[in-house]
């Protein structure tokens, strides 16, 4: 599957006229954003315009103050408690520091959902975590330790290993490699296009990094004057006139961020041919 | 993406058909293998026994759903064949089903769940050990950060003008004046509650009058010094403890050092003197209230008037007993500014420990607060106060 093709999908997510405010101020006035299966869709924006506002209003932490939000063609505003519960399944969310709970073991931070959602057997379950986090590409002995004992990179490790300790369809990651070393946080962008090609995710991805963008993105979202002001592919999107668009793509980080993508696929294509 | 769960969709019953009649044996899993249906996933695969074949085949082909669940207890099937030297073999119907079994597959390693469990003996014996090392170096921490404070209170002294006047004047004002309201409101209930139980006990013996000694010895002596101090303890000691290592935390404290600016100057010093100058003003206001919810309950209850209530008080020479209250609450206020600023500057850059050091400063100042006073009863009783 090429990146060109997951364009075509349906979408998961479909925001319309979203309006947020926090007494006079606005933060998002007639929002609209699409986010099709089977895609990595990269949010960005300054901060402080809202990407997580927005994050929350989807994932139903914060009520809208007008708008329509839909997840698989469903209206979260008209589910009831018990529908919205449910519906919560079809997720998960990777909170900014993994948003661990300190008090239990990462195998036990794993099972929560699976506890509070099926009642499985014992056995079952540390199977299910142990493979979870082998997957997320934590070593075994990280299971039986507290969050408080683990880096940055590792605990953005385990908090993906328990969102997605439901099987979702659909992910949201809170800006996943902030704060993270280079090459973790390299070795995290890998790890999210692994996972996305083999479970077929979907990929809801507020961030920062412009080397993110420019490595998993297959389309960006520009939050910036209460709205998606555009969205796109890198490419689209570097020949884009909106005047913060054009400083953040055009800007000297994201120069050295593009020529190492290119100089990258420069080596792969050597490589192959 | 079609054979992805969606909302709301209820799953197929999964089944697995075995065919053992050829020479290799075959499994037809068919339904919804997802976790909604996990026990009954359990239960079939369990039920795969090892005949008399040397292969196996395992055929996706009729399945509908497939979820990293049901992938691992397929997987659990394989390995159960594989360790009766069974090769298996999948027979897939899509490309997704191949990458999540595969990548199940690559995933199986064994982990523990919880840390060892060690003898509950030995971590006894751990815990006494490492508690006794805590409080050696606490003590010595302590020790270290009074004589600190006390260095900077005589360079203060000597070099008055140092002396920070605009935290000093906050500090007065949030922890002695904003305080008022509620030390006025706690020792009136208190005045009157004393006289009130007070007047049903000195009843039987027909000295109601005698409820004035009970709240004026009361409350200049103990109770209103006490309340004052466990009131600010509580309300202060926990938000010196949480300012300054909230402060600590974000690094401002260490910032404040590489500007050349002592800490103690400017975060426990005016919080310490602020304290010792506004306890001893809210020991005696909180007598004041007190006694007047004494009054009020006295003449509620029992009739007496004001002018009566205050002939009283005048008759006992109530001065002294005013002292020594007023005397006690410096070394209250002392004690409550110390252990909250101590407790503050030793958070150690986790949340955790900033919440478990405000809890701590609250705990030590009202201990420490009742074995000082508990002390000077003794101390006064003996001089022959």
């Amino acid at each position: 599957m090429g990146k060109g093709d997951r364009q075509s999908g349906e979408a998961v997510i479909r925001v319309r006229g979203l309006v947020n405010r926090f007494g006079a101020q606005t933060v998002h006035d007639g929002l609209d954003l699409d986010l099709h299966a089977g895609e990595i869709l990269g949010v960005v924006g300054g901060s402080g315009s809202g990407k997580s506002v927005l994050l929350k209003s989807i994932i139903g932490l914060n009520r809208p103050a007008a708008g329509r939000i839909e997840i698989f063609g469903r209206d979260q505003a008209q589910l009831s408690d018990a529908e919205a519960k449910a519906a919560r399944r079809s997720w998960g969310v990777l909170f900014q520091e993994g948003a661990l709970f300190s008090s239990l073991t990462v195998a036990q931070n794993v099972q929560v959902p699976l506890r509070e959602y099926f009642s499985l057997s014992q056995e079952l379950m540390d199977e299910i975590a142990a493979y979870k986090i082998a997957m997320v590409g934590l070593d075994a002995d990280a299971a039986p330790k507290y969050p408080a004992a683990l880096s940055g990179g590792m605990k953005r490790r385990a908090g993906l290993a328990r969102a997605l300790a439901l099987d979702p369809p659909l992910v949201f990651l809170d800006e996943p490699t902030a704060g993270l070393d280079p090459i973790s946080a390299a070795a995290f962008d890998q790890l999210i296009m692994g996972l996305r090609d083999t479970l077929g995710l979907t990929v809801f991805l507020v961030t920062h990094d412009l080397d993110s963008l420019f490595t998993v993105c297959d389309r960006i979202a520009v939050l910036a004057d209460r709205k998606i002001v555009t969205t796109g592919t890198i490419d689209e999107l570097l020949h884009c006139d909106h005047p913060w668009v054009k400083e953040y793509f055009r800007g000297p980080r994201s120069r050295a961020a593009l020529a190492a993508r290119t100089a990258q696929a420069g080596q792969n294509g050597r490589r192959e041919g | 993406m079609a054979t992805r769960a969606m909302t709301g969709e209820r799953p197929e019953e999964p089944r697995l058909e075995i065919d053992a009649a050829g020479a290799r044996l075959r499994l037809l899993a068919r339904g919804d293998w997802v976790i909604d249906s996990a026990d009954r996933l359990e239960r079939l695969a369990g039920a795969v026994r090892p005949l008399t074949q040397t292969r196996a085949e395992i055929d996706l082909a009729g399945l509908r759903r497939l979820d990293t669940v049901g992938a691992w207890l397929l997987y659990r099937i394989e390995r159960a064949l594989a360790a009766a030297d069974i090769a298996v073999d999948y027979h897939y119907r899509t490309d997704t089903q191949r990458r999540i079994v595969e990548q199940v597959r690559a995933s199986d390693s064994a982990c523990a769940i919880e840390p060892p469990e060690e003898h509950i003996l030995l971590t006894l014996i751990e815990d006494i050990g490492v508690a006794t090392v805590r409080i050696v170096t606490d003590f010595g921490a302590l020790l270290a950060f009074l004589g600190n404070v006390f260095l900077r209170i005589g360079r203060s002294i000597l070099h008055p003008s140092r002396i920070r006047l605009t935290p000093l004047v906050h500090q007065i004002e949030v922890v002695g004046f904003r305080a008022i309201p509620i030390v006025g409101l706690l020792s009136f209930l208190i005045g009157a509650v004393v006289v009130n139980q007070g007047a049903v006990q000195l009843r039987k013996f027909g000295a109601e009058i005698l409820v004035t000694d009970l709240v004026s010895f009361g409350f200049l002596r103990e109770l209103g010094g006490f309340l004052a101090a466990i009131i600010l303890a509580g309300r202060s000691g926990s938000a010196f403890a949480a300012e300054i290592g909230s402060m600590v935390m974000r690094e401002e404290v260490d910032a404040l050092k590489t500007l050349g600016i002592n800490p103690i100057d400017v975060l426990v010093l005016p919080r310490l003197v602020a304290m010792v100058l506004v306890l001893p003003l809210l020991t005696f206001f909180s007598d004041i209230m007190g006694l007047l919810g004494g009054a009020i309950m006295a003449w509620l209850q029992l009739g007496l008037t004001v002018d009566q209530f205050i002939n009283r008080l005048a008759e006992m020479s109530l001065l002294r007993e005013l002292y020594i209250g007023l005397i006690k609450s410096l070394f209250f206020a002392g004690v409550i500014a110390i252990s909250g600023c101590f407790q503050g500057m030793t958070v150690e850059g986790t949340a955790e420990s900033l919440g478990r050091n405000t809890t701590a400063a609250v705990v030590e100042s009202i201990f420490l607060v009742i074995v000082l006073d508990a002390f000077f009863a003794v101390f006064f009783t003996t001089i022959g106060w």
